[in-house]
């Protein structure tokens, strides 16, 4: 138990949370999530993805069972600190439009009352990181930006912190196909240098296994299937198949009846 | 005089006038901003106050100026020994002004910061924002241009409201509206409208600048701005403090009048007789509407004023007429000794009735002389009543009924507006008052009241039994005023004002010094 609380960053016991008018949105979720993995949330928009998200950084409750992030329930976290050490990147990426770039992504260090140096250094830092010139980028506001350049300061604010948690809720769910798909690549290489846990929201079955440690597929508001891609691509349950489907290859495509 | 050599004429009064009332507009919108937007933020935080509070805020805006001063003045509402609501005079209408821009002030707060994207909002919690963290860097800034916005719209509302503020002595541009319509003078009423309406015209481009720049979420609040802000407000809060201090500092006689050119005269006739024969210093409160002076000077806003038996009788202590003179008298001065600890001193002599007018080329060639002549065109004339006249038990109703009267139709307009349109045929026949001068001016004709309808209304000076006391010199000097003026003499001296345009001070001065009584204001 105690060497499990080291290696596990993020545990959910039979979690779940009903809307006040007796909607359930999660049933019984039993999930751990070790230390540097990333888990991608799979599922129809509606099966309670986002949900397991907002139980992670406190932005819900559980009404039933909990959820426990570095070995201590969130309920018993101070929302405030907890989020702080969780970055958090949303699908319609949340920019402050009145911050200029620079002060987008100097949000949280601000908040945590890091100098002006070290928070000009970070940002510096991180625009480089995520792929924007900092010299053309860091005075401009959110508006000046094409989507995947957005998408990429949604990344470098939740990372600025250095939070050793991320949650990211379908972040790149509004580029188009080429921009998405150079963003992931870019991704996959930032994971594996940075390191950090990941809780990944996505409904694109081609990016959970691009990205995923592991993959939980979710309906209606409960585990179907836990496993790594390869167990996904030998499962025989309905739901399984109908998301694997989607991966056929465009040659399968043109030659289907 | 057309209005631009009125205003070049007058530049020093004008620009006076318009500091009173930037004064008024900016100290009115100052504090319901004060009050708005921390209301406004409180209810989306709590939105199940937002029903109630804006309901109230409606409800307001939809209340009469009028009524609201007159419900306000008698009021004592006090703030650290100030003295923050309540009597005539620039507090009362910077109370009621800002009450009238609080709803918009609290809507667009509450609006603004329901109207930030949720997306937005969602992500600084997620990032670990506090509630107040997210209200000031990120809720306010972004719904600065709909709060601007809002105190945009408060602003013009403020600036249209506040002429009427003239009506309890606050000052203002609406002086000369007030002063205009009462001497049928459009030269004095635009000089009073056009001022107005560019300061309206002016906040109205000022603030929108501010609304778009703000509006585009370019910038957002730094600290600079939000100090430089609340600076500006708090200035503006110490200075109606300041100005509430001083306004109630020192003790004078205070002399009210109502807002018609024969009560400003009367109110100049007896402040300059309690100056020349008792040597205290009076202070001049005069213009008070509706029956703000009655208000006033039951509040102690004022010692004296000059009120008339009819209408004490009547409007005042809603009794039903009596048309005895003296038994008018004997009952108002009772009534008003055990009700408002207020006495009735002499009568001045001249008795101010409604008068019945019509044209006097009609009168000619109809051959009308009294009322009951104009029973048989009645039918097709077209009458205009003063609001005052139509609503008062000894008006209207009484009035048609004792003369079996029956009009085509029946027009209520302001008082000072009825003659004009008298004598530009747009009705043909109005109520007046036997003592306006510009009944002789513009060629009116009297019906005399041959069934002795209209009750008596002898002008009196009444004054506070509490002043009377403490200055025993005060009780003699307003009895040397004791039928000191007939009917003809008050014409005269309401002629000289309305008609030949001079001022009420000199006009009595001029008066007191002929009749050997004093003078010299």
């Amino acid at each position: 138990m105690i060497m499990n609380g080291q290696s596990t960053a993020i545990e959910f016991q039979g979690a779940g949370f009903r809307l006040p008018d007796g909607r359930a949105l999660l049933t019984g979720l039993e999930l751990n999530i070790a230390r540097g993995e990333t888990l991608v949330l799979l599922g129809r928009s509606g099966s309670g993805k986002t949900t397991t998200l907002k139980l992670i950084n406190r932005l819900l409750d559980p009404t039933q069972g909990r959820v426990l992030v570095d070995g201590k329930p969130t309920t018993e976290w101070d929302p405030i600190r907890l989020r702080r050490r969780i970055g958090y990147v949303i699908q319609e990426v949340g920019l402050f439009p009145h911050f200029t770039i620079e002060e987008n992504v100097a949000v949280v260090p601000r908040l945590e009352g890091w100098d002006d140096e070290r928070i000009h250094n970070r940002v510096r830092e991180l625009l480089d990181l995520v792929g924007l010139d900092p010299a053309r980028f860091a005075t401009r506001y959110p508006r000046e930006l094409s989507g995947g350049q957005r998408q990429r300061v949604g990344v470098a604010r939740a990372l600025a912190a250095d939070p050793p948690i991320m949650l990211l809720d379908e972040p790149f769910g509004a580029l188009d196909p080429i921009t998405r798909r150079e963003i992931q690549e870019e991704f996959r290489s930032l994971q594996r240098r940075l390191g950090k846990t990941m809780a990944f929201v996505t409904h694109d079955v081609g990016e959970a296994f691009l990205l995923a440690s592991r993959i939980a597929l979710l309906k209606d508001g409960r585990i179907v299937l836990l496993g790594r891609p390869a167990d996904f691509l030998a499962s025989r349950d309905p739901e399984v198949v109908a998301f694997v489907s989607c991966l056929r290859s465009p040659a399968e495509i043109v030659a289907a009846p | 005089m057309n209005l631009w050599h009125f205003l070049a004429a007058h530049r020093a009064e004008v620009v006076q006038l318009s500091l009173e009332h930037l004064f008024l507009v900016a100290v009115s919108t100052g504090i319901a901003i004060l009050i708005g937007v921390p209301l406004g933020i409180a209810l989306t935080r709590r939105p199940a106050l937002s029903k109630p509070i804006l309901g109230f805020a409606n409800i307001m805006q939809t209340v009469p100026s009028l009524a609201l001063f007159g419900f306000l003045i008698p009021l004592n509402i006090y703030l650290f020994h100030v003295r923050i609501i309540g009597g005539i005079g620039a507090r009362t209408a910077i109370a009621a002004l800002a009450l009238y821009a609080l709803l918009p002030i609290i809507r667009n707060t509450f609006t603004g910061i329901n109207g930030v994207d949720p997306a937005i909002r969602e992500a600084g919690r997620g990032l670990g924002m506090t509630d107040r963290q997210l209200l000031l860097q990120v809720e306010v800034p972004l719904a600065l241009g709909v709060i601007v916005a809002g105190i945009r719209v408060a602003t013009v509302i403020a600036v249209g409201t506040a002429t009427i503020a003239a009506a309890i002595d606050a000052g203002g541009l609406g002086r000369y509206i007030f002063r205009g319509l009462r001497m049928n003078d459009n030269t004095l009423i635009l000089a009073g409208a056009v001022p107005a309406a560019l300061l309206a015209l002016a906040a109205d481009f000022l603030l929108g600048a501010v609304e778009h720049s703000f509006g585009r979420g370019r910038r957002r609040l730094n600290r600079r701005h939000a100090v430089a802000a609340l600076g500006a407000v708090v200035v503006a809060v110490v200075a109606i403090v300041v100005f509430t201090l001083h306004s109630g500092a020192s003790r004078r006689i205070a002399v009210g009048s109502k807002d018609f050119t024969e009560q400003v005269i009367l109110g100049e006739i007896v402040a300059q007789t309690i100056e020349s024969r008792t040597g205290l210093p009076v202070e001049r409160r005069f213009d008070l509407g509706g029956n703000l002076a009655h208000d006033a000077l039951v509040a102690g806003e004022i010692d004296s004023y000059v009120e008339y038996t009819g209408t004490a009788l009547t409007a005042i202590l809603k009794l039903p007429p009596i048309s005895d003179a003296r038994e008018v008298y004997r009952r108002v001065k009772a009534e008003y000794a055990a009700r408002f600890h207020v006495e009735w001193l002499e009568p001045l002599g001249f008795n101010n009735t409604f008068a019945i007018l019509v044209r006097g080329q009609d009168a000619s060639k109809l051959g009308l002389k009294t009322i009951g002549d104009i029973a048989k065109y009645a039918p097709k004339w077209r009458a205009g009543f003063g609001q005052d006249f139509v609503s008062r038990p000894d008006g209207y109703e009484g009035f048609v009924r004792a003369y079996g009267l029956k009009f085509a139709e029946v027009r209520e307009m302001d008082l000072s507006l009825t003659y004009r349109a008298l004598a530009d045929g747009q009705v043909d026949v109005i109520a007046g008052n036997s003592t306006d001068g510009l009944i002789a001016r513009l060629g009116l004709m009297q019906l005399d009241d041959d069934r002795h309808y209209f009750p008596p209304y002898d002008a009196v000076p009444v004054a506070r039994e509490e002043t009377l006391k403490r200055y025993p010199e005060l009780r003699a000097a307003l009895a040397a005023l004791g039928g000191a003026i007939s009917l003809e003499e008050m014409r005269r001296m309401n002629f000289a004002v309305d008609g030949e345009k001079r001022a009420p001070r000199d006009v009595a001065d001029e008066f007191l010094r002929r009749k050997k009584l004093g003078g010299g204001g």
